[in-house]
């Protein structure tokens, strides 16, 4: 760590004003505080200091999301092997599945952090770092044969329209992982939904087996379309269904969750609530809901298929994007879990709902906090009145 | 001839093409600019339908703006836009029978572009009808010019083609895996596109940007 401090320290001034380097300047900074806490402190006001910076907050759910995509990367190999009658083992299926995320995750972090440099070196500030989490986000939440130009141009995208034309990290109203997977979905639909994109036919390396026209379909894309409710089993627990590339394993985001929640990272009261709403509007659709497959599919099978729990844990819990106050919280998430069962089941284009659930919950949060807070404000004002009288 | 095209009529006809574009600047005429881009045939229609109509209308109203009671000039203007509308409306059918079913109900809807009467009250009603028409016309082909760049790049990107000539879609493209991108064909993206002419008007003219 000495040595390490003290090359950053030799090489420094190339990189501050009038040296050779300086172009690079938003570049080392961003390096160097991402490896060692700043020792810079706020000159004036009152400031609250916390031992966790959002450096380290990133970080740590990275580390959360780890589980989910060791997982998905096993699950993307297992699927291909599984799908083309090819055999494998454990470790091939890995293998494979890892060269297929690899380029995936690459694309994200060069194009995303790419842009991220050059807007910080332009604006002259030091480089924001809510992309570490964005990069990791966008590759899992897409399926496995995505081609990566596209990709790329939706990160580039979601990059520049959803975060840096409002500030930039922290001051995004919507979840830039997210507003990455809406354009996917809406601009090339045929690469992100449907029953081609799934599995991947190919070789990578000459592991695997090629195939044309590979089709397998989602669990809940199949119930959209054929009409049967798939029966619940403990596949859908562990995650070896096809779907996007870290969504499936409830398990591994149950780890992922037990992290974010015991660091006190994510707030456990949007977690909660969300499912709490998902279960709550399963529930209801199966009561007195339609007799189509997905208002008739029982609530446990709503929560474990697809996104939700994805969703629930990593996205809804953004704290920029989702609502600050802690009555808010328990509100935001409950309407997440209810928007995301009407969807699956009243709109027959979209088999699943998490997206688009917690998209439109973050333009509502500003509001669900304002009204709280304001909320607050008259309780407090006619207590006062009260006991003054 | 020296006092038509002097400097302040040259003025009053190429502001709205630029630095007081009726799109961009004063952010009228969003709605029809997000409904009749999809396509570059449409758009070119529309901006000159609004081009015409605009420029007769200050006109007529210039001409009419001695004689109009004050508290009934919104409806006399309204009159005369709607026959303007109707006419090019009836010469759409006539001639460009597809084009105006592409446009729809927005050649009739050109009624309410709030770029007309925008015009005809902060315009025609102070000046004389010369001036009124190259306003009209400037701020028509302002308005024309904005659709026409948005049209451009949704046409081309959406559906790979401009005025409906194959542009991008070729076997090898495809083969390469290139795919027309659908978000460009749908509304939000037109709004988008309108947005980073703003930005890149407002990047390049620092006196365009609030305080």
């Amino acid at each position: 760590m000495k040595a390490l401090r003290n090359y950053l320290d030799k090489i420094k001034p190339n990189f501050e004003e009038g040296g050779k380097f300086h172009a690079f300047q938003s570049v080392f900074d961003g390096f160097e505080t991402f490896l060692f806490v700043p020792s810079t402190t706020s000159k004036s006001g009152t400031h609250i200091h916390d031992a966790i910076d959002s450096k380290r907050i990133m970080s740590m759910v990275v580390i959360a999301l780890v589980p989910a995509l060791l997982f998905g990367m096993y699950n993307v190999g297992y699927q291909h092997f599984h799908a083309t009658g090819a055999t494998g083992s454990f470790i091939e299926m890995f293998a494979y599945g890892f060269l297929a995320v690899l380029p995936k995750i690459i694309v994200s972090y060069v194009v995303g952090l790419g842009i991220e440099f050059v807007v910080a070196q332009w604006k002259k500030e030091e480089i924001q770092e809510g992309f570490l989490v964005s990069g990791i986000l966008i590759p899992m939440i897409v399926p496995v044969d995505c081609p990566l130009w596209i990709l790329a141009v939706a990160t580039a995208f979601s990059v520049i329209f959803a975060k840096e034309v409002f500030g930039g990290t922290g001051m995004n109203v919507f979840n830039v992982a997210l507003i990455t997977r809406a354009f996917l979905f809406f601009a090339y639909p045929t690469k992100m939904s449907g029953d081609a994109v799934w599995v991947s036919g190919d070789t990578i390396f000459g592991m695997g087996q090629a195939v044309d026209g590979l089709t397998v379909a989602t669990p809940l894309g199949e119930a959209a379309t054929t009409g049967a409710i798939p029966p619940f089993s403990w596949d859908m627990v562990t995650g070896v269904i096809p779907g996007s590339i870290g969504e499936t394993s409830v398990i591994a985001i149950a780890l992922g969750a037990i992290l974010l929640l015991a660091t006190g990272i994510a707030s456990w009261k949007t977690m909660f609530s969300v499912f709490v709403g998902g279960a709550f509007m399963a529930w209801v659709f199966n009561t007195v809901g339609p007799d189509t497959p997905m208002a008739q599919m029982p609530w446990y099978e709503h929560l474990v298929l697809g996104g939700f729990c994805f969703g629930a844990v990593f996205m809804a819990t953004d704290p920029v994007t989702s609502a600050r106050t802690e009555t808010g919280k328990y509100i935001f998430g409950f309407l997440i879990g209810v928007m995301a069962i009407v969807i699956r089941v009243l709109n027959p284009g979209y088999p699943e709902g998490m997206m688009l659930a917690i998209l439109l919950m973050n333009i509502f949060a500003p509001l669900i906090d304002y009204c709280v807070v304001q909320g607050n404000i008259s309780r407090r004002e006619k207590r006062a009145i009260k006991s003054n009288n | 001839m020296g006092q038509l095209f002097s400097k302040k009529n040259r003025e009053v006809f190429s502001a709205p093409l630029g630095m007081n574009n009726p799109v961009t600047v004063q952010v009228l005429g969003i709605c029809s600019a997000l409904a009749v881009t999809a396509k570059l045939e449409p758009a070119i229609v529309m901006g000159l339908s609004v081009t015409v109509i605009t420029a007769f209308a200050n006109v007529v109203i210039s001409l009419l703006r001695k004689t109009i009671p004050n508290r009934i000039r919104i409806i006399v203007q309204l009159v005369v836009v709607a026959a303007l509308v109707t006419i090019v409306s009836e010469i759409l059918k006539a001639f460009a029978y597809d084009v105006s079913v592409q446009l729809s109900v927005y050649v009739g809807l050109i009624i309410t572009n709030c770029i007309l009467m925008g015009r005809l009250e902060a315009f025609a009603m102070q000046n004389g009808p010369w001036e009124s028409c190259l306003d009209g016309i400037g701020n028509g082909l302002g308005y024309a010019k904005i659709l026409i760049i948005v049209a451009f790049f949704r046409e081309l990107l959406g559906s790979g083609t401009l005025l409906g000539f194959n542009i991008l879609n070729h076997e090898w493209l495809t083969n390469l895996g290139y795919v027309n991108n659908g978000l460009m064909l749908m509304p939000p993206m037109a709004l988008i596109i309108c947005a980073c002419i703003i930005w890149y008007q407002r990047a390049r003219h620092k006196e365009l940007q609030e305080k």
